[in-house]
Order: C-alpha cells, then sequence, then structure tokens
C-alpha cells in the first residue's frame, strides 16, 4: 500500500495539493527508553511534486517535521493535470504517487 | 601500461576531480540537493546566512505566516506561508529555538502558487520565521508560538 495520500482540486486556475505521508521522522535525538541509546535519524528529506511531469515544487525537509507530514501547495494548473508526488527519506527509501486533479 | 596512456589517464582524472571539487564549493542558495550544511546549523542567524549568504530580511506584511499562538503539542504545529509577491522562488521557514533552526525549506518554479503549509516540531516557545525569497530579496515575517508541550523529546 502507498504511503502517500494525495487530494488535489482545482478553482479559478489554481490546483490545491493536500498530501499526508506515512513516515516515523525520527529527529535522531530521541532516547529508546529500553536500551538509552539514540534513535536513529529517519526522516523524509525530499519531497518532489510534478504535474504533467513538469517540476512544481521540491520540499526540503528537516527531522523537526512533525511525524506522517503533512503538505499543502498549489501551481497553476487544470482539472484532470497528472499530479505525481514521490519522497526521500535519508535512508534512500522512496515511495510515489500519482493522481488526477479534479 | 604504456607510460603516455597512464600519464594522460593521470591528467583525465585529475580533470574530473577539480571539476567535482569546483561543483562542491558553490554556494548551496539555490539548493538542488538536500542542504545537511544548513538543516545542521544549531545558530538561527548562521542558518539563515547558510542558506542565502546573508541574513538580510525585510520583514513584511506581505508574507502571511499563520501558526498558532499557542500550540498544546508541540509535536504536531500546523504552519501556513503565503504571499501575494510576484516571482517567489523559495520559502524557508525557520524555528529560532529548535535545536536546528531550519525546519523546512519549498523551492517553488514559475507554475508554482506560493502557498504552503505543513506541521512542525517545536521543542520549546519560539519564533517562527517564515522567508520568502522574491526578485533576489528576502522577505519575512515571524511570530512567536507558545509550546506548552514539547515535541522533540521523548
Amino acid at each position: 500500500m502507498s504511503t502517500i495520500k494525495i487530494r488535489a482540486k482545482e478553482s479559478n486556475g489554481s490546483v490545491t495539493v493536500k498530501a499526508l505521508m506515512k513516515h516515523p521522522m525520527e529527529t535522531g535525538q530521541r532516547k529508546d527508553k529500553k536500551t538509552g541509546g539514540k534513535i536513529p535519524a529517519h526522516f523524509i528529506q525530499e519531497v518532489v511534486g510534478k504535474a504533467n511531469g513538469e517540476e512544481v515544487i521540491t520540499v526540503h525537509w528537516g527531522p523537526a517535521v512533525s511525524k506522517n507530514p503533512y503538505l499543502t501547495f498549489a501551481y497553476s494548473g487544470s482539472k484532470g493535470d497528472n499530479l505525481e508526488l514521490t519522497w526521500t527519506d535519508n535512508k534512500g527509501n522512496k515511495d510515489s504517487k500519482s493522481t488526477v486533479v479534479k | 601500461m604504456k607510460r603516455r596512456t597512464f600519464l594522460k589517464n593521470t591528467l583525465m582524472t585529475a580533470a574530473v576531480v577539480t571539476t567535482f571539487a569546483g561543483l562542491m564549493i558553490k554556494p548551496k542558495r539555490v539548493f538542488a540537493a538536500w542542504p545537511k550544511e544548513s538543516f545542521d546549523i544549531t545558530d538561527l542567524s548562521d542558518s539563515i546566512k547558510s542558506v542565502y549568504g546573508h541574513d538580510d530580511l525585510s520583514e513584511t506584511s506581505e508574507v502571511k505566516l499563520k501558526a498558532p499562538d499557542i500550540a498544546e503539542n508541540g509535536a504536531i504545529v500546523p504552519i501556513n506561508i503565503k504571499t501575494n509577491l510576484k516571482n517567489v522562488e523559495s520559502i524557508m521557514l525557520f524555528v529560532e529555538n529548535n535545536p536546528q533552526p531550519l525546519s523546512s525549506g519549498y523551492n517553488l518554479t514559475s507554475k508554482s502558487v506560493p502557498s504552503i503549509g505543513t506541521r512542525i516540531k517545536m521543542g520549546k516557545t519560539s519564533n517562527v520565521i517564515a522567508a520568502v525569497k522574491s526578485n533576489g530579496k528576502i522577505y519575512s515575517a515571524s511570530k512567536e508560538v507558545k509550546v506548552t508541550i514539547g515535541g522533540c523529546g521523548g
């Protein structure tokens, strides 16, 4: 199952994209209560949004973005656009999902 | 290996290495890759400088920063930034009192509408600064968010 949920809606020539990603967003500063050691950092570093293959936003996130991060952005576009989001985390994991703009 | 071939190869490698080194030193003001350096900095002003090369921000009402007055849970603080400024290249979000002030950055294109939103973690009460780069200048808005339970510990 995809880790990304997207909603993209057009109104007056502008498409608003709302997305939720499933990710622990570990800062690397939290301690494991059992072992006392630090939990290694694990967070999404980059999210790229493309509309019909053309990049409309590149997001860089640090570890201070909340767990299961939420992102909203907007671009000039129209209904029927193919919107694709891809995230990459600091361990090189990736996921992407596309949706059709409503 | 023939001496001549060896020399040629060595020179080629040297040239390639130099080109790479040149690329690495370039300032990361418009960053293509994830700017590790900027995200690691612990001082606000140094953090802003590492992103823009200076910390000359003009505070303006044209940048709208929406954040709660009081965040009951520092682990989820909703932030929205938008602006009427034109030709916006990037939007950056800094949290002064977080261990690393740079929280996130948004690189826009000519098709983008300058309006973004996310949810961030805040360790304690702090000023939140939204910086917008438009026509080469940096505009900003800031707001204090009171945090009752920090979101960075555990």
